[in-house]
């Protein structure tokens, strides 16, 4: 209440709020880069850094997915279980099929553009709300992928349920996607390619002016449902190339391989809204969210925090997030 | 039932932050007749009604009960009173997925179960079937409210306000949604109400002959004053004008000289889906200014958004340069040449979280756009900062937040934003509402110069001094049709609003 009395206290407790608004996030992981690399002075090491890069790079690309759905003020829960799909078909090309490398991955993406376009008629067309119609698709994807491996997992040489022997490899090039450096890359340029995407082009303003105001996009003369339309299905493509990505780094396929990766993603995201004071889904803000995650991950885990105990802490940072969005709103 | 009631409304005022909504106003309302109150838009009918129904609490003046001063702050204490209110959007006071019974007995079940925590249903649907029978409603009340018409739901509202024993009753614009017969049901009812059972009713309504059809006594607002009270009898439907119109102060409009050129828009018995519109017959030629009058209600946004695409088209043709367009949505009208400036501006027309320059192009990006479709920034922020200074949007860059700043400079942006796309024919929907007396003089001029180069205008306005002010020639619009086709030079407020409320 003095603030008043003192205007020039009042606009210094102003700039310092906002400037933590805005860059709190990056701050904050700072702090636990500082606290962490204090307690054990591994953590800052190079290997271990480019090991959490590494380990956030599945969860960033499936996060940019939400970012994506987020951009039209939508939200997508089905990119867990799409990442999942991906794993498996790309994983059963190889094995069962015997297919090379592009076709296998392309394969895998087509198959998930099917379930993009039905994401999509549910939300634009059919006008179920995108947070029940992409619930609903969840299970049903999820069932479609473990009804497609049947219920089980592939792996190279392991035999198809009804005894069949497999043959087929998984070839050196498409392990390369999975490890590092190629991984951290591939991260990067998504990253990159959606920051230009997003700020850049005509496509990317009008998601965000659709998200913003739809009657007002749609009286401005934008195709909005187009362009809701193509929100979802890129954000299940950025999700379907997370599961490729997950599916090169374990080299297998296994059940609800995905399922994991929804909470991070969707944290990564909604942390990204306030970086920088951006105040929307972007790609960068997403990229930095993930990178907390992250960071609090691998630090939890050198600690020695047991791996049951880490959904609270994942849990808490997205409350936290969420508030931080939402609180300033009003 | 029938016992005598009365109801004295003295040197009632009410001021809104930078308006006096109402000055030193009278009313009086007695059991058993059914009184109209009538006023164009602003005068300040719905203020004060509202008032009696308790939705505010910082008027003065008082409110006397058979001769005894009551306090009216509070929805509550007007109920206790009697006093019920029918709001104009019968959708934002009925719960959809309740059922008929539900709905009527709501202020039973919320406000006078006392300590109970069961609902005895079969006495909830008896005691709606009651309040039923006593308006010779016929309508079974275990139906859900959302499968019901637009006439039923505000009969189940009538309904709920008489369930809690009514002795007064204000309907608010009951009549401007509803059919001829319904219309002809909702007055038997109200007649029934009044000289039956003792209610007092109030009638708010723009439409003349309906006043004079059921109404008894008649009180006339403008400007926020009572102006006159009659037995409806004693006054003709010119003189109720006359009353309501007064004598306004005049506001310069800009003097224009256009060479009108050929036929731009024609519409050929346009219809839209849901009788949004009927049969709408309409030219524009190139550099004039077209007028839709109307009051609130007669379906003038309806008309601009049917031809924007925006409502669906059931029947007839829109033609552009003599060449017949097909338009399915907005999207399609923008590239056919058409431009809206819509009426709810935050709403419909600018991105208030959005900078200027964002707003500025949003109707015309693919033209700032280079290969790839990546947007070229400099050239559009050049554009915005042109239409910035052509337009005088206060604004202190192009990078500021909508929202920031005024209904004025908000508006120009909403405009400017189709002056760089480049459309044959504008539309506007009451493109000065919440606009001040500065801008609105912008904004006149920005049409008139549209006009001058040829545009094609429509120019949607309840406010008739604007229509006679700007336009060339106007229709005017009632019941979602155009009534009347007018040239702007040889006619008068008067007769505008002759044709609005229905004359003929």
């Amino acid at each position: 209440m003095k603030a008043t009395a003192h205007p020039s206290t009042a606009n210094w407790v102003g700039s310092a709020l906002s400037f933590i608004t805005k860059w709190g996030t990056v701050l904050t992981i700072f702090i636990l880069v500082a606290f962490f690399s204090i307690l054990m002075p591994s953590f800052l090491s190079a290997s271990n850094l480019v090991t959490i890069l590494r380990s956030i790079s599945i969860v960033t690309v499936i996060a940019i997915g939400v970012t994506m759905s987020l951009t039209v003020n939508g939200f997508d829960l089905s990119v867990g279980s799409v990442a999942t799909l991906a794993d498996s078909l790309v994983i059963s090309m190889f094995v069962w099929y015997g297919l090379g490398s592009v076709f296998s991955i392309v394969i895998a993406l087509a198959g998930c553009l099917v379930v993009a376009l039905l994401n999509a008629f549910l939300i634009v067309k059919l006008r179920i709300p995108d947070l029940l119609a992409t619930l609903s698709m969840m299970f049903i994807i999820e069932g479609v992928a473990m009804t497609y491996t049947g219920g089980g997992s592939i792996s190279e040489g392991m035999p198809r349920l009804d005894g069949t022997p497999t043959f087929g490899k998984l070839e050196p090039v498409f392990r390369l996607i999975g490890q590092s450096p190629t991984i951290i890359i591939i991260m990067l340029v998504v990253v990159a390619v959606v920051h230009v995407f997003l700020n850049y082009t005509k496509h990317g303003r009008y998601l965000y002016v659709v998200g913003g105001n739809l009657e007002a996009a749609r009286l401005s003369g934008i195709p909005v449902d187009r362009y809701r339309t193509l929100a979802y299905v890129l954000a299940t493509l950025f999700a379907a190339f997370g599961g490729v990505m997950l599916g090169s780094r374990i080299g297998s396929a296994q059940i609800n391989a995905g399922a994991g990766y929804l909470m991070p993603s969707v944290a990564a995201a909604y942390i990204g809204f306030s970086v920088g004071g951006a105040r929307r889904a972007n790609a960068i803000g997403t990229f930095v969210g993930a990178v907390l995650v992250g960071v609090l991950e691998n630090g939890l885990v050198m600690m020695s925090v047991p791996y049951y105990a880490m959904n609270i802490v994942k849990g808490a940072v997205l409350a936290l997030a969420l508030a931080a969005t939402y609180f300033r709103k009003r | 039932m029938a016992s005598q009631h009365r109801l004295d409304m003295q040197g009632i005022s009410i001021e809104f932050p930078g308006v006096k909504a109402l000055t030193d106003v009278d009313f009086t309302l007695e059991s058993g007749t059914i009184h109209a109150l009538i006023g164009a838009n602003g005068a300040g009918k719905s203020t004060l009604m509202k008032i009696l129904a308790g939705a505010y609490d910082t008027h003065t003046g008082q409110v006397l009960l058979d001769g005894q001063p009551v306090e009216i702050r509070s929805p509550r204490a007007s109920k206790q009173l009697g006093i019920e209110i029918v709001y104009q959007e019968v959708d934002t006071a009925l719960i959809p997925y309740l059922s008929i019974a539900e709905n009527i007995m709501l202020d039973v079940l919320v406000n006078n179960m006392g300590g109970r925590q069961w609902v005895n249903w079969p006495e909830l649907h008896r005691s709606a079937r009651k309040v039923l029978e006593r308006i010779g409603v016929r309508l079974d009340t275990r139906v859900l409210v959302q499968e019901l018409t637009l006439a039923q739901k505000q009969m189940v509202l009538i309904a709920r306000a008489l369930a809690g024993d009514a002795r007064f009753l204000i309907l608010d614009e009951p009549t401007a949604p509803l059919s001829n017969t319904e219309t002809e049901e909702l007055f038997r009812l109200m007649r029934d109400l009044a000289h039956n059972h003792g209610v007092g009713v109030v009638f708010i309504s723009h439409r003349l002959p309906e006043l004079f059809e059921v109404c008894e006594l008649i009180t006339v607002m403008r400007d926020g004053r009572r102006v006159a009270h009659h037995g409806i009898a004693d006054v003709s439907k010119k003189q109720i004008i006359e009353l309501m119109l007064g004598h306004r102060f005049d506001e310069t409009y800009p003097k224009r000289q256009v060479e009108l050129g050929d036929t731009l828009l024609e519409t050929r018995g346009l219809t839209a889906a849901d009788g949004a519109v009927t049969d709408v017959n309409l030219t524009v030629r190139a550099g004039e200014i077209v007028g839709i009058a109307g009051l609130v209600g007669a379906g003038k946004t309806e008309l601009c958004k049917t031809l924007f695409g925006a409502i669906e088209i059931k029947s007839g043709e829109i033609w552009l340069k003599g060449r017949p367009l097909r338009i399915t949505s907005p999207h399609s009208a923008v590239t056919q040449g058409l431009a809206l400036v819509p009426e709810e501006r935050r709403k419909e027309g600018v991105l208030v979280d959005e900078p200027v320059y964002v707003n500025l192009s949003a109707a015309s990006l693919s033209k700032y756009c280079g290969p790839f479709d990546m947007i070229n920034q400099r050239a559009e922020r050049e554009a915005a900062r042109k239409a910035i200074k052509d337009l005088g949007v206060k604004t202190p860059s192009e990078n500021q937040v909508l929202a920031y700043l005024s209904g004025g400079n908000q508006q120009k942006v909403a405009v400017g934003k189709w002056l760089i796309s480049k459309a044959e024919v504008y539309i506007f929907d009451e493109p000065t509402k919440g606009v001040d007396v500065g801008a609105k003089q912008e904004i006149f001029e920005l049409i008139g110069a549209l006009a001058k180069q040829g545009k094609g205008i429509l120019y949607a306005s309840c406010e008739f001094a604007e229509i006679l002010g700007i336009t060339d020639r106007a229709y005017v619009m009632y019941d979602h049709t155009i009534a009347k086709e007018l040239e702007t030079a040889q006619t008068t407020e008067e007769e505008l609003l002759f044709f609005s409320t229905g004359g003929k």
